[in-house]
This record gives C-alpha cells, sequence and structure tokens, in this order.
C-alpha cells in the first residue's frame, strides 16, 4: 500500500474528501451568514436551526407527498424560506432601529423553540433519508473510490456559492444589494423599495440553510440537533473569512473544510479545535478577517 | 484608578449618594430574604439558584455596564467548574482553596480571551467569545483530567476553613450565601466606584471616553477578567455543592442561559440578574419532567423579552418606583 508522509494514501485521500464535503457545508452555510449580515447586520443564530428545517422538510416531503429528493431539493428551501419571510416581517423587523445584538438574541431565542419542537415530537436519534437512486455508488479513480452522492455533494454547492457571488458581484440586481448595504437610505431615496430587499434577503439567506440542510440529509442523518453545534463552527468561519464577505465565506469555507480534514489525518486531537485556533490567530493578526474590511 | 476620580461621574444622571439609599435598602430586603428562605425552600436548590445568580452579577457587568455581550462565558463557569472538582477530589484541597483554584484559572482564562477579543465590538465580539469558548468546550471535551462525558463526580466537599463542615447542608448554603454576598458586593463596589463611571462612560460615547484620555481598551479589559473571575467564582462553588463538574457547563448553551437569566431579569440593573437566575432556575426546575420542552420555554421568553420586555423584570419595578435599583 502506497504511503504519503507515513500515511496511507486511502486514508488520506478519504479525510481531503471528508473535509471537503465539511467545507461546502461550511461555505453554503456561511455564505448564508454574510449576505445576511451585510444588509440585516444581524448574525442570525437560527441559521443552525433552518438548516436543520431543510433536511426535515426533505423527509417529510418524502413520507407524506412521496416527493422525492430532487423535488425536495427544489421545495424545501422555497418552504423554509418562505418560513424564514415571515419571521423576518414579523419579528425581526421590529428590531431594526435597536442595537443589533437584539437581532442575534431574538435569532437565538428562535433557534432554542424550533430546535425544543423537533426534539420532543422526533427525539435525538436521527432519521434516515436515502441517496438519490441516480447518484447511489461510486466510481474508482485509481487512488480512491469516489462515492457519487458526495462528488456531487460538493459540485453542487461550489456552483450554487458560485452563482450567488455571480449575482450579487456581477448583475443590477447584486448592485443595488452592495449600495443598501453601503447606504440603504440613499438607496431607499432612488426609488427602490429597501425594506422589501431587506425582507428577500433574509429569506434566500434562509433558503440556502435549507439547501444545504437537504443535500445533507443522506450523508448526515436527519436529526433535529444536526444544526446546532455545526452553527458554531460555521461562526467561527464567517469571522475567519471576515463577516459580510461573500468571496471570503466561500473560500474559507472550503479551505477551512480541507485542513480540518488534514489535521484529522496529522494530528487527530486537534481536528475539532484546529478551526477555533486559526480563527484566534487569525483576530491576532487581522482583526477584521482574511477578507473582511474594517467598519 | 486615581486619574479616573475627578471627571469619572460625567455620565451619572444623580449624585452617588442617592442612588444608594434604596438600593441600600433593597440589598437588605434580599440578604434578609436569602437568609430566611433554607427554613422553607430546599435549599440545594436555593444554593443553585445563588451559584447562577452570582454568574448573572458577573455576566452583567459586561453587558449592562460596559456593552459589551459575551457569549463565552460558559467557559470560565465550566473551567472553574473542572479544576475546583479536580483539586478538591484528586489532590485533596480543602474547598476554599479549590474554589480559589478555580477562581484563578477562570481568571486567567479571561485575560486570555479577553486580550483578544476586546478589539471587537457588537456582535463581532459577541461571535469572538462564542467560537474561543467552545475551542474551550472542546478541549474539556478530550483532556483526560475532565473526565470526557462523566465528568468529575462525587467531588468530596469537605471543611471550608476548617471550621464549617460543609456535609451539613445548612452550613454548606450559609457559606455559598456568604460568597455569593461577597462577589454581589464587590459588583456593586465596582459598579459605583470611578472606575464603574469611566466603564458607563464608555459604553455611551466610546471615542469621547478615548478622548478624554482613558485608554477604553484597558478599562474593558479589566471588567473583562473581574467578570471571568466572579464566573469562575460561581463556577468553582457550583461544583462544590453539587459535587460534580460536566461538560454541560462548558457548552454554549450555558452561555446562552446566563444571557436569558439578565435579559429576564433586567439588563444594567444591580438586582436584575439576581432575580432573573431565581426564575429561570426555578422554571427549569418545575419543568424538568418536561425534556425539550424547557428549550422551548426559554427560546419563547427570549423572544418575548426581546421583542417587549427589554427592561426586564427589575428595569420595569425600577420605571414604576422611578428609581434605578
Amino acid at each position: 500500500m502506497s504511503t504519503i508522509f507515513g500515511i496511507p494514501t486511502q486514508a488520506l485521500f478519504g479525510q481531503l474528501l471528508i473535509g471537503l464535503i465539511n467545507g461546502s457545508f461550511y461555505a453554503m452555510l456561511s455564505l448564508g451568514l454574510s449576505v445576511i449580515f451585510g444588509l440585516l447586520n444581524i448574525i442570525n443564530f437560527a441559521h443552525g436551526a433552518q438548516y436543520m428545517m431543510g433536511a426535515f422538510a426533505a423527509y417529510f416531503l418524502l413520507q407524506w407527498a412521496g416527493l422525492g429528493y430532487w423535488w425536495a431539493l427544489l421545495v424545501a428551501p422555497l418552504a423554509v424560506g418562505v418560513i424564514g419571510v415571515v419571521l423576518e416581517r414579523t419579528m425581526l423587523k421590529r428590531l431594526y432601529a435597536l442595537d443589533h445584538l437584539y437581532g442575534l438574541l431574538l435569532t437565538f431565542g428562535l433557534a432554542l423553540v424550533i430546535q425544543g419542537l423537533f426534539r420532543n415530537q422526533f427525539g435525538s436519534s436521527g432519521l434516515p433519508y436515502q441517496i438519490p437512486s441516480g447518484l447511489t455508488g461510486g466510481r474508482n479513480l485509481g487512488f480512491m473510490v469516489l462515492p457519487n452522492y458526495r462528488a456531487w455533494v460538493v459540485i453542487f454547492s461550489l456552483a450554487t456559492c458560485l452563482i450567488t457571488w455571480y449575482v450579487i458581484e456581477r448583475t443590477k440586481l447584486g448592485a443595488y444589494l452592495r449600495a443598501a448595504t453601503e447606504n440603504p437610505g440613499l438607496v431607499q431615496a432612488f426609488g427602490v423599495n429597501v425594506p422589501r430587499m431587506i425582507t428577500l434577503t433574509y429569506g434566500f439567506g434562509v433558503a440556502l440553510a435549507a439547501l444545504a440542510g437537504v443535500l445533507a440529509a443522506p450523508i448526515y442523518q436527519v436529526n433535529p440537533l444536526m444544526g446546532a453545534d455545526l452553527i458554531i463552527v460555521v461562526f467561527a468561519v464567517v469571522v475567519i473569512g471576515g463577516m459580510g464577505s461573500i468571496l471570503g465565506s466561500i473560500v474559507t469555507g472550503f479551505t477551512l473544510g480541507i485542513v480540518e480534514g488534514l489535521t484529522k489525518v496529522f494530528y487527530p486531537e486537534a481536528s475539532n479545535t484546529v478551526i477555533f485556533v486559526i480563527m484566534a490567530l487569525v483576530l491576532l493578526v487581522r482583526p477584521a478577517g482574511l477578507f473582511g474590511r474594517e467598519k | 484608578m486615581d486619574t479616573a476620580s475627578e471627571a469619572a461621574p460625567a455620565t451619572a444622571t444623580e449624585p452617588l449618594s442617592a442612588v444608594g439609599r434604596h438600593q441600600t435598602t433593597a440589598f437588605f430586603l434580599m440578604i434578609g430574604l436569602l437568609a430566611m428562605a433554607p427554613f422553607f425552600i430546599y435549599p440545594l436548590f436555593l444554593m443553585k439558584a445563588l451559584c447562577f445568580a452570582l454568574f448573572a452579577c458577573a455576566f452583567n457587568l459586561l453587558i449592562g455596564y460596559v456593552g459589551l455581550l459575551s457569549f463565552g462565558h460558559a467557559a470560565f463557569l465550566g473551567s472553574a467548574g473542572y479544576t475546583s472538582a479536580y483539586a478538591a477530589k484528586a489532590w485533596g484541597w480543602p474547598p476554599e482553596l479549590a474554589i480559589l483554584a478555580g477562581t484563578a484559572i477562570a481568571a486567567a482564562l479571561g485575560l486570555a480571551i479577553g486580550a483578544l477579543a476586546i478589539r471587537s465590538k457588537g456582535i463581532y465580539f459577541a461571535n469572538i467569545t462564542l467560537a474561543l469558548a467552545q475551542m474551550v468546550y472542546f478541549f474539556c471535551v478530550q483532556a483526560k483530567f475532565t473526565g470526557g462525558e462523566d465528568g468529575i463526580q462525587s467531588v468530596p466537599r469537605g471543611v471550608f476553613l476548617g471550621l464549617f463542615d460543609l456535609r451539613n447542608i445548612m452550613t454548606m448554603y450559609f457559606v455559598v450565601l456568604a460568597i455569593f454576598i461577597a462577589g454581589f458586593l464587590l459588583l456593586y463596589r465596582t459598579i459605583h466606584s470611578p472606575f464603574g463611571q469611566v466603564l458607563k462612560a464608555i459604553r455611551e460615547h466610546e471615542p469621547r471616553a478615548v478622548s478624554l484620555g482613558y485608554s477604553a481598551e484597558r478599562y474593558k479589559l479589566v471588567a473583562f477578567v473581574l467578570s471571568a473571575t466572579l464566573s469562575g467564582l460561581a463556577g468553582g462553588t457550583k461544583a462544590i455543592v453539587f459535587q460534580l463538574a460536566s461538560l454541560t457547563d462548558v457548552h454554549w448553551t450555558m452561555s446562552g442561559e446566563v444571557v436569558l437569566m439578565t435579559l429576564l431579569g433586567g439588563l444594567g440593573t444591580v438586582f436584575g440578574p439576581v432575580v432573573g437566575a431565581f426564575i429561570v432556575i426555578s422554571l427549569e426546575n418545575y419543568l424538568a419532567q418536561l425534556g425539550a420542552w424547557v428549550t422551548v420555554v426559554q427560546g419563547i421568553i427570549f423572544i418575548i423579552c426581546v421583542l417587549t420586555f427589554r427592561r426586564g423584570v427589575v428595569g420595569e419595578i425600577a420605571r414604576l418606583i422611578r428609581k434605578p435599583l
């Protein structure tokens, strides 16, 4: 069996793949957080709960409506996104005039309620969700076997991230969004309906989280607490990338996933903490994050 | 702090002596109630509430008087708990030294985390403290001495200062009450000192405080370390009382819980965190059989507090009697 640095290549590539998968989820989740943070200036603590709701939506669609994975990929983000819009209209909207910390506290409360309700109904053990029939199996790359579904997750999330980046940085709609991030009052004066834009942006960020949840359902099981601890890691990713930076969250999301995977190979004891250590180091050198700007 | 004393009370709306009188009354009322309580209410429950009350008061120093929301205070409570439990059990230290050891570790940790986080503000600060505390959590999950999922169990209570046998639950209660009062008075003194006035000035208008010559970062760091130290005192005491140190106390949900207590009681009020801690601990006690409903109820209280009840219980009372509490 061949080895690199004394590590069997199979183990190395296996962990790299796991890292890449985790990185895909970090990137999608931190991207959603960044989009929301950019315009609303709140950290959406309910993001992990909304990711979990995406996975459960996929599960419900299959159980109750007989709609499979491909439908879930479309319907679940829409449904959870609509819930996000309702939350923004009824609750978050009232807090914009106050200290932004209240937004954090409100979404924290929402996360507790949502996760508590799901845990009451479904317990803490996971519910299985099958890999869609078109993506089962794997292909042998010579040095490792690549499961088709995992390859699909990486490619799909990369595409989603790049499309989002393109829309925000290169289209007219994105230009409005960026302008409103800089100076909402002025954009409003030019006749753009900024409150509606804020609502839709929150809905979009929530939908991204739910989309990540659907992608995650066949890999991790559908579990009420699947997003609870994950979201804390994603917060660290967002701090490292620079809060509100779109490109920063995509790049750091994937990179840190891979770094975490490699740490599992070379120094497994640190694999849980490596992202937080990197965050502390980045803060010492660049308090605004790698891609962030000082406000 | 000598330089601070002349210019400091710029943000005080009333002379300090007038603020003090009814707060003193409220303080003695609180002490009286707490001294009588163990004869009517289960002392172990009261001790739990007292530990959390001290924890919430320490947390309130930051959010209420410096305007910094730390979302990582569980790290201080939990690490002090582990240190105290380990010192008492593995090294056979007497309880007062074990608690002091825990407090010292929390102070050191507070200095490290504070130094990293203090340069940021608002949401950034909350996010960074949360992530750093999660690092402490993972350390506690993996380190050998914490006992992983089991925690450190059956910690001996011992004899406090060689005089008070803590195996007697009433003795234990009054020792915990004394520790709580000591911590509370230290915080009370801090808030009303020239140092506390500078903190409030920084909270209200940091650039102006800086332009007056105060090193805002240094003041904030001292406040952060003080808050961490007293959280550690609460955590160490809690570990000796319950003879247990576990992962629950380091997990980020605990950081959220202390925010809830302080918010419900009243941010930036002297007595709010105590009231909030007693309400939240009572709720948890009554709802304990209902499993995950506890989190649902906590979440709902959070939402209600944020949307309509931002002054908290004590804040509302203070508004009614038109005096700060």
